[in-house]
């Protein structure tokens, strides 16, 4: 599910990214845009706060007694005509969906905006069968047609500016006006013409899912553009790819997600596209329909007591939106399909520290997500928690990183300072005697070894000649 | 905002003697800041005492995910404070460590005598403005600072103890003050413990947005309730040499006409 093997730690790939001027103009201008509409229509709600428990208790009903709700889910949407598959892992979600597409003998399928087939690189494994699959949301468009990465969850192009997408439709699209602008009107027309012509001549339609109710067998795509409804509704078979934890109990429950996500996502009050089908009808829509659901890693969450409440998740981004580190880096410097605070727990639960070792640590903990999480993730509690796991891991396997053990080694001896006050009372003693030849004009301007990246931007005062208890002890 | 279940409900009673906290930080690096605390609480007609076996509450472990070795520091901080009515500590960051992190870290231990004596000393562990404005009832105490300041409120205070506007509250009621808006204030400075280490450019990144909006105040002064924060951006102005110093909140509360 994420490219960390391949992809440098954070703070490398961070690096990079901080140094494109226009990326930082790019997602300064879109944070603060959707950052500000969100505090709007959230504080437009009096019992916004009861909504946010209410989801997150549905959410933690649905975990805790996800294996009943999984089987009422299946039996539903069989009685209701449709074909259920469980896949667990990529690789084997992939397979099912590719087996589905070559039965049909097709080599072309429509897909609207997953996340999930994101995970599990859906795209590569059709393309490896010989299947080209489009991906018709705009904003995925113009990221396929780049042959870009999403850096964000619900704007993946959120890194491009309108230029740029122009630049890419003249030179990736057929038939597109010599004279096309750059505005998003002009723009947005020249994609719909291209996707109008692939909705009314694909037979295979490829879908993500947002909720799926256990009791009814419904399952639904909450979207923005009325493409994924084109996905979902013109092609004559619909798959639908679901990570296991979407699921909520009763249709009811569907309520408190409408009015919890388009006002955290997109801040709207209502959201524009919401599809919702249950198995197949007659006469309208697909006449075949598949839901695979994955699991890929979420069972290992599920049994992390700390780390579960990430499958909370929604997918609404807006911990994305107000975080100070996604705002400056971006979503790629996370490597990962899933970017930002969500991201940087998402990832490593799913796929192991190994893989995502240094995302724990792209926080300042500030807790700007969780203030507004819509289901009440506590994503600082479950940083410190992966941390406190990827120093164990260290400890265990011997290494993590050659500078994580040296930190070991100074955090211990931190703690053995800080847990006598006689060694605590002479290391304050040595630090202002030791500090010496670092002081110069009142101020230390280079710090050594790990501590360089401190002093590459910001002075240090030096330890005063007196501590404070020192002073107490010389009053009293 | 909606996560405040691990808010302890915190008394109401008007302390007559406080325990001071000063933290490691503050201990060894901004002793003045301490001091201004003795100052203003005694001035306040409050007895202060400082137990000298207090060290480190053991947030910077805690966060970077050394959890083992803060039992023992959680285990001193209990033992130290365990009989003081109050304790009050000049950082907002340090007490969110003891009200929030504290029963976790008991938890992780497995030690419930810990856990017990954690849950009994969290309520009345208080951040200085909370004590002021919550326990002493009094927004005007008494300052006098003829300067002008801008107020960054740290994440901690505003995001773990929700301290809202009590800083700000003190600072209107101090004479003198030309208090200056801070443009997005609840933005993150990029401090974070060991992030400004780990992740140094992105943290500087941060950094420099917060010092771009310091500056546009046009203020002399930035203060704030954590010197941890203020460190990290009195260091970056002390780097471009842009003539406007960082104090602790505390600071400015202790100053009168007499004691300047």
């Amino acid at each position: 599910m994420t490219d960390a093997a391949r992809h440098p730690p954070f703070p490398q790939a961070a690096r990079v990214a901080l140094a494109d001027s226009q990326l930082r103009h790019n997602l300064g201008h879109a944070t603060h845009t959707i950052r500000a509409k969100r505090a709007e229509v959230v504080a437009e709600v009096p019992d916004w706060e009861q909504l946010r428990e209410a989801g997150r208790a549905l959410k933690e009903r649905v975990l805790r007694h996800l294996d009943h709700y999984l089987l009422e889910l299946e039996s539903a949407v069989r009685a209701a005509g449709g074909e259920v598959h469980w896949a667990r892992d990529a690789e084997e979600g992939n397979r099912i969906v590719g087996d589905i597409v070559a039965a049909h003998g097709v080599d072309e399928v429509v897909k609207s905006k997953s996340l999930t087939t994101e995970e599990t690189k859906l795209n590569e494994a059709l393309a490896e069968r010989g299947i080209r699959a489009w991906e018709t949301d705009l904003a995925q468009l113009i990221i396929q047609l780049g042959d870009d990465m999403p850096s964000h969850i619900l704007v993946p192009a959120i890194h491009k500016n309108r230029a740029q997408i122009r630049e890419l439709f003249m030179s990736k699209l057929d038939d597109v006006p010599p004279d096309l602008s750059d505005d998003p009107r002009e723009l947005a027309e020249t994609a719909r013409r291209h996707l109008r012509k692939l909705f009314l001549n694909t037979r295979v339609g490829i879908s993500g899912v947002n909720f799926a109710v256990a009791e009814t067998g419904t399952v639904s795509v909450v979207e923005s553009e009325g493409n994924g409804r084109m996905c979902t509704t013109l092609p004559e078979v619909l798959i639908s790819v679901m990570g296991i934890e979407k699921i909520v109990p009763a249709w009811q429950d569907l309520e408190v997600y409408m009015q919890l996500l388009p006002r955290s996502s997109t801040a709207e009050r209502m959201n524009p596209y919401t599809s919702l089908w249950t198995g197949v009808s007659e006469g309208d829509g697909p006449r075949e329909f598949h839901l695979v659901l994955l699991d890929n890693g979420r069972t290992n969450v599920l049994a992390d007591q700390t780390g579960r409440q990430a499958l909370n998740c929604i997918r609404c981004s807006a911990c994305l939106n107000v975080c100070p580190v996604y705002e400056r880096t971006g979503g790629h410097a996370y490597g990962s399909t899933y970017p930002g605070p969500i991201g940087a727990i998402l990832t490593p639960l799913l796929s192991g520290l190994e893989d995502a070792g240094s995302l724990p640590y792209a926080s300042s903990l500030c807790g700007a997500c969780y203030e507004v999480c819509p289901v009440k993730i506590n994503i600082p509690e479950v940083l410190v928690h992966l941390r406190h796991q990827a120093v164990q891991r260290s400890a265990a396997a011997g290494g993590w990183r050659g500078r994580l053990s040296g930190e070991r080694l100074a955090m211990r001896a931190m703690a053995r300072v800080f847990a006598n006050r006689r060694l605590y009372e002479a290391a304050q003693r040595s630090g202002r005697l030791a500090q010496w030849p670092l002081v110069h004009g009142g101020k230390i301007e280079r710090l050594p070894g790990p501590l360089a990246g401190w002093s590459s931007m910001r002075d240090l005062p030096p330890v005063p000649r007196q501590s404070f208890r020192d002073w107490w002890r010389n009053r009293s | 905002m909606g996560n405040d279940q691990t808010v302890p409900v915190l008394s109401s009673a008007v302390p007559r003697r406080v325990s001071l906290f000063i933290t490691c930080f503050n201990d060894t690096m901004f002793p003045q800041t301490g001091q201004a605390v003795v100052n203003l609480l005694e001035r306040l007609g409050l007895r202060v005492d400082f137990p000298l076996e207090q060290t480190c509450c053991g947030q910077m472990h805690f966060n970077t995910g050394y959890a083992e070795e803060t039992v023992e520091l959680v285990r001193r901080f209990a033992r130290v404070f365990g009989d003081s009515e109050v304790v009050v500590s000049p950082s907002a960051s340090c007490v969110g460590m003891v009200r929030d992190h504290y029963p976790r870290v008991a938890e992780l231990a497995g030690d419930r005598g810990l856990a017990a004596e954690v849950e009994a000393l969290r309520p009345r562990v208080l951040e200085l403005t909370e004590l002021l404005i919550d326990r002493l009832g009094t927004e005007d105490v008494g300052a006098f600072f003829p300067h002008r300041v801008t107020y960054h409120p740290t994440c901690h205070s505003l995001r773990m103890l929700h301290a809202g506007d009590r800083p700000l509250r003190l600072l209107r009621a101090v004479r003198g003050i030309d208090l200056r808006e801070l443009p997005e204030a609840t933005q993150c400075c990029g401090f974070g413990g060991t992030f400004a280490i780990k992740n140094a450019d992105t943290s500087i990144a941060m950094l420099s947005d917060k010092i771009r909006t310091i500056l546009d105040t046009g203020a002399e002064v930035c203060a704030s309730a954590d010197n941890s924060c203020l460190m990290h951006i009195g260091g970056a102005l002390s780097r471009q040499r842009a003539g406007v110093r960082t104090m602790h909140i505390a600071e400015i509360l202790a100053q009168t006409e007499e004691r300047r």
